[in-house]
């Protein structure tokens, strides 16, 4: 299918206006009469034995309804699958959303509050007497994993909670025969996902066990299967109303708050809101890991790559599970290398247990790798998009974490980077350019949907994925596309648990992939019905009518041979008959979807850099993805910018900071500093379109790859305007400043008597 | 934050209300009852001394449009324009919209129509997850009236003060400018 009516438009989105007038409901938006607020007090040490809790003066002060304790939460020991992204471990949650025995990071909830006021319950929250036993915080990949370090959890020794290998061919032999090898090893810190919406719910339970819970979440399912699974209920007891969402990128998929919503809600008979300030957010969600990656390639004088060997080390956080494996099988994928070795470790420390962040595992990975790559064209005097072109995948080659890719856009990407106005562009003085991959699987999964036609011949779909960024007017589109009737005609709806089929969560880059078919098998499975009433209006079989822009066309002869009349019934027309030949028309479509295309991004970048203070700044951003087929291309582009801008805020300044005890020091936006306006330039954008054959219009997934380039894009420029190669991030000013100092030192040393004296002399 | 926030700020005594209130030996417990006009509404509620305008405008007076995303004055999302001028409403205290004007983006619309940057920013898909979107209308609305012909680097500079995570902001810069270009910024 090539020509398309809608799909490849702009429409204006469905939820646009509610949107910018202020109207739309985002999870703090929502109260019930005579609603309780929730507070929650969190361990001020990074690694501590719980001795006692004493909740007797909360209880007593006035206002106050309810506490709750690790007691309230039944022990679980069950796993909850999520598929491609995360598997989560429900007793670890169970145990994040109120510690047991132990608090395990700086920030770790300890007992929850119900009061009437936010005021009261915050005070109520603070009489709550802790008795701690301080004990040695792990705050580090090379201190935990260190012999005799103290341990998080007694399962794993050296905090190492699990490791993993992935190898082809013999990487150790190769490298004998490299003409250049080049090892390095690169450090990233642990980093927020900086959605502007704190997670917030309000909770209400009855006397008859039945929940409802109102969130903001990426997965209303998955808040329902985990409160369910965490509390001990049945799913049926809970509804799930996803509010619209603040921003997500992968951290609003686990539990913090709806389960204590709940027991709190159940303890006092009353509906319970909980809303978490911005503190919170960094000190008690789930960032990313920060990591340790030691990489290693060898290559041929002419740029061919022969092996290479990566180990990581990822922090889990508090309770074991980083995404370390995926990134052990993203490092290399858009390479063709017949020997590697790669191996991960999950790492557990004295920080927030981590959550996905949009690509989990890849940006970093491919900091270390993309930027060793760079440094193996500089050293062979290669063009660097030429050295990637030469070893570049392209469909039949082995993906190193296994299958054989299909179609895949890598080449044609680099290609559109090569050709770019942007690659040829001059630079300025203290100007360096950068270039990078990034690849990310995109998810397949599960999903639903279903659409109803109304009597003027508009429709209606129902999915359970909360609407992120455009997902509801890309539905639409396809509906549009499928039904031959105008996108402003089909009203999209994000559905609760109650009315929506199963559907996994908004992420993975799978809404338009995985729900996007759905929706599409949906309107198909309405187009079929219509094909059979204008068979039935015809008098004729359904096989004789057939579909052709929007309208049911017969394909029997007017003196009723075969050929075909010009008889044609559009979907007003036969909307309008419906109650006459046969009644509503429903379609429904569920879907597995396997994991999508894999989708390969380049990006390049100019970076000025002022070298007497080490600041640097963007001067030109070129993103360029194969996304398989854009259905809204201004959300693609939108995906694609802000993806880039994120993981610009990752190279140059955001970071964790921790004192020695574990405790974070720069939890607010202040201090955690994401990019702002007046910090970027335009960020041009090129959509590629390689089909992707599991999906019926090529969708390939688009949200996720655009923020793994920008690491090592920025660091490739940073070095190319500075001819000093970092290895650690973020690269901030006063780490480029002593980078550069210590640069000016050593090749100072390094130089000749003569050359000292010159330098010196002048 | 934009500078003309910081100038605010640093102009403004946030405490100076409450000051008064103790000085003259009002009760400091009880609350306050404020008359205040708010998207040209002449408006009441009560709050606490305390309370900052965001959480009444949030739940007092039950305009929720102006969103919570830190309550230290850094991500914007709160922005309103009071008396003129460009504040986080997280930073202001309650009590201080007595006799005040103030806007917030439940009043950028004129009735039926949209403002034209509610308009460009639709058809600029200038809004992604859309959590910060009504503070960066709110806060452009305020570029826009103080300055109808911003360039780039100015509209980037003024809307620092707001943080948005989903978009990169080049659509939303590009709504902005659209806007100036068509100069009908009323």
């Amino acid at each position: 299918m090539t020509d398309f009516a809608y799909i490849g438009t702009r429409p204006i989105r469905h939820d646009g206006v509610d949107k910018v007038t202020g109207r739309a409901a985002y999870g703090a938006d929502f109260s019930l009469p005579g609603m309780l607020h929730g507070a929650i007090l969190r361990s001020p040490h990074a690694h501590a034995r719980i001795v006692s809790i004493d909740t007797s003066a909360a209880e007593a002060m006035p206002g106050v309804k309810a506490v709750i304790t690790g007691k309230d939460i039944p022990p679980n020991s069950a796993k909850l699958v999520l598929g491609g992204e995360a598997a989560l471990d429900l007793h670890d949650m169970g145990d994040n959303l109120l510690a047991h025995d132990k608090a395990l990071y700086n920030g770790h909830a300890i007992a929850a509050v119900a009061a009437t006021t936010v005021d009261d319950a915050r005070e109520a929250a603070e009489l709550i007497r802790v008795e701690y036993e301080v004990l040695t915080p792990v705050t580090g990949i090379d201190q935990a994993i260190a012999p005799g370090a103290p341990r998080l959890h007694q399962a794993f020794a050296n905090n190492i909670a699990h490791r993993m290998e992935l190898k082809r061919g013999d990487a150790e032999s190769a490298f004998k025969d490299a003409d250049v090898v080049v090892e390095r090893e690169f450090r990233t810190p642990m980093v927020h996902q900086g959605y502007i919406e704190p997670h917030a719910c309000v909770a209400r339970i009855g006397q008859d066990g039945r929940a409802i819970v109102w969130c903001s979440t990426q997965g209303p399912f998955v808040v329902r299967d985990a409160c369910a699974a965490i509390l001990g209920m049945d799913a049926a007891l809970i509804k799930v109303i996803a509010s619209e969402i603040g921003g997500g990128f992968g951290g609003k998929i686990v539990v913090y708050l709806e389960p204590l919503a709940i027991l709190l809600s159940k303890k006092t008979n009353r509906p319970v809101k909980m809303v978490m300030s911005r503190d919170e957010v960094f000190r008690a969600t789930g960032p990313t890991s920060g990591t340790k990656i030691r990489a290693r390639f060898g290559a041929k004088r002419d740029g061919t790559l022969v092996a290479a060997s990566v180990s990581l080390w990822y922090e889990a956080g508090a309770y074991r599970g980083s995404p370390a494996g995926a990134g052990a099988m993203c490092c290399l994928t858009p390479y063709r290398i017949p020997n590697f070795f790669i191996e991960a470790h999950d790492v557990v420390v004295n920080k927030p247990k981590v959550a996905a962040y949009r690509a989990p595992g890849s940006p970093m990975a491919m900091f270390a790798t993309e930027s060793v790559v760079d440094d193996i064209a500089r050293q062979l005097d290669i063009d660097p998009i030429e050295l990637r072109l030469k070893n570049a995948v392209s469909e039949g080659d082995q993906a190193p974490y296994g299958p054989k890719y299909g179609p895949i856009g890598l080449k044609q990407v680099l290609d559109a980077a090569k050709n770019h106005p942007h690659y040829q562009a001059p630079l300025a003085a203290n100007q360096g350019r950068g270039v990078a991959c990034g690849f990310w699987f995109n998810a397949g999964m599960n999903s639903s949907a279903t659409i109803t036609l109304n009597p003027d011949g508009s429709a209606a779909v129902f999915t359970g994925n909360p609407d992120i960024g455009g997902t509801r007017v890309a539905q639409a589109l396809m509906v549009a596309e499928e039904l031959g009737i105008p996108v402003e005609r089909v009203r999209p709806h994000v559905a609760d648990t109650d009315s929506a089929g199963h559907t996994d969560v908004t992420g993975g880059s799978r809404v338009c992939y995985a729900t996007g078919n759905a929706v599409i098998q949906a309107a198909r499975d309405v187009r079929d019905q219509l094909r059979a009433r204008a068979a039935k209006i015809w008098k004729t079989d359904v096989d004789r009518v057939g579909w052709e822009a929007g309208r049911a066309v017969s394909l029997d002869g007017a003196d009723g041979s075969a050929g075909r009349d010009s008889k044609t019934l559009t979907v007003s027309d036969l909307a309008a008959q419906m109650p006459h030949t046969g009644g509503p028309i429903v379609g429904r479509a569920a879907v597995s979807m396997p994991m999508a295309g894999p989708g390969f991004a380049a990006h390049i970048c100019d970076l000025e850099v002022d070298p007497e203070t080490g600041r640097s700044t963007v001067v030109r951003y070129t993103a360029i993805q194969d996304v398989g087929k854009a259905v809204h291309p201004s959300y693609v582009e939108g995906q694609m910018q802000g993806g880039a801008s994120q993981g610009i805020g990752w190279a140059l300044n955001e970071e964790y900071v921790f004192n020695a005890d574990g405790v974070m020091e720069n939890a607010g936006f202040l201090d955690y500093r994401m990019p702002v306006a007046s910090d970027l330039p335009m960020i041009d954008t090129v959509i590629v379109e390689v089909a992707n054959p599991l999906h019926p219009y090529g969708v390939r997934g688009v949200g996720e790859v655009p923020i793994v380039p920008p690491l090592a894009t920025v660091a490739n420029a940073m070095r190319g305007a500075t001819g000093v190669r970092f290895t650690e991030l973020p690269l901030s000013p006063p780490r480029v400043l002593q980078g550069l100092t210590e640069w000016r030192q050593s090749t100072f040393q390094a130089a000749g008597p003569t050359t000292q004296a010159a330098l010196t002399r002048s | 934050m934009s500078v003309s926030l910081r100038m605010y700020l640093s102009n403004h005594a946030i405490g100076s209300f409450f000051d008064r209130l103790r000085t003259s030996g009002t009760e400091v417990m009880s609350k306050i009852h404020i008359e205040t006009t708010i998207n040209g509404e002449p408006t009441e509620f009560l709050c606490e001394p305390h309370e900052s305008l965001l959480t009444a405008l949030r739940n007092a007076v039950g305009l929720t449009g102006t969103k919570e995303g830190c309550t230290t004055g850094d991500c914007g999302a709160c922005s309103v324009i009071l008396n003129g001028r460009l504040v986080p409403a997280c930073l202001v205290l309650a009590p201080e919209a007595q006799g005040a004007t103030l806007t917030t983006i439940e009043g950028i619309a004129d009735g039926e129509r949209l403002h034209p940057l509610q308009q460009k920013f639709l058809e600029h898909a200038a809004l992604q997850c859309g959590i910060c979107t009504p503070g960066f209308i709110v806060a452009a609305k305020a570029l826009l009236d103080a300055n109808p012909n911003p360039s780039e680097e100015e509209t980037r500079y003024w809307l620092a003060g707001n943080l948005c995570r989903c978009t990169g902001y080049d659509k939303i810069i590009r709504a902005v400018m659209d806007v100036a270009a068509a100069g009908s910024t009323k």
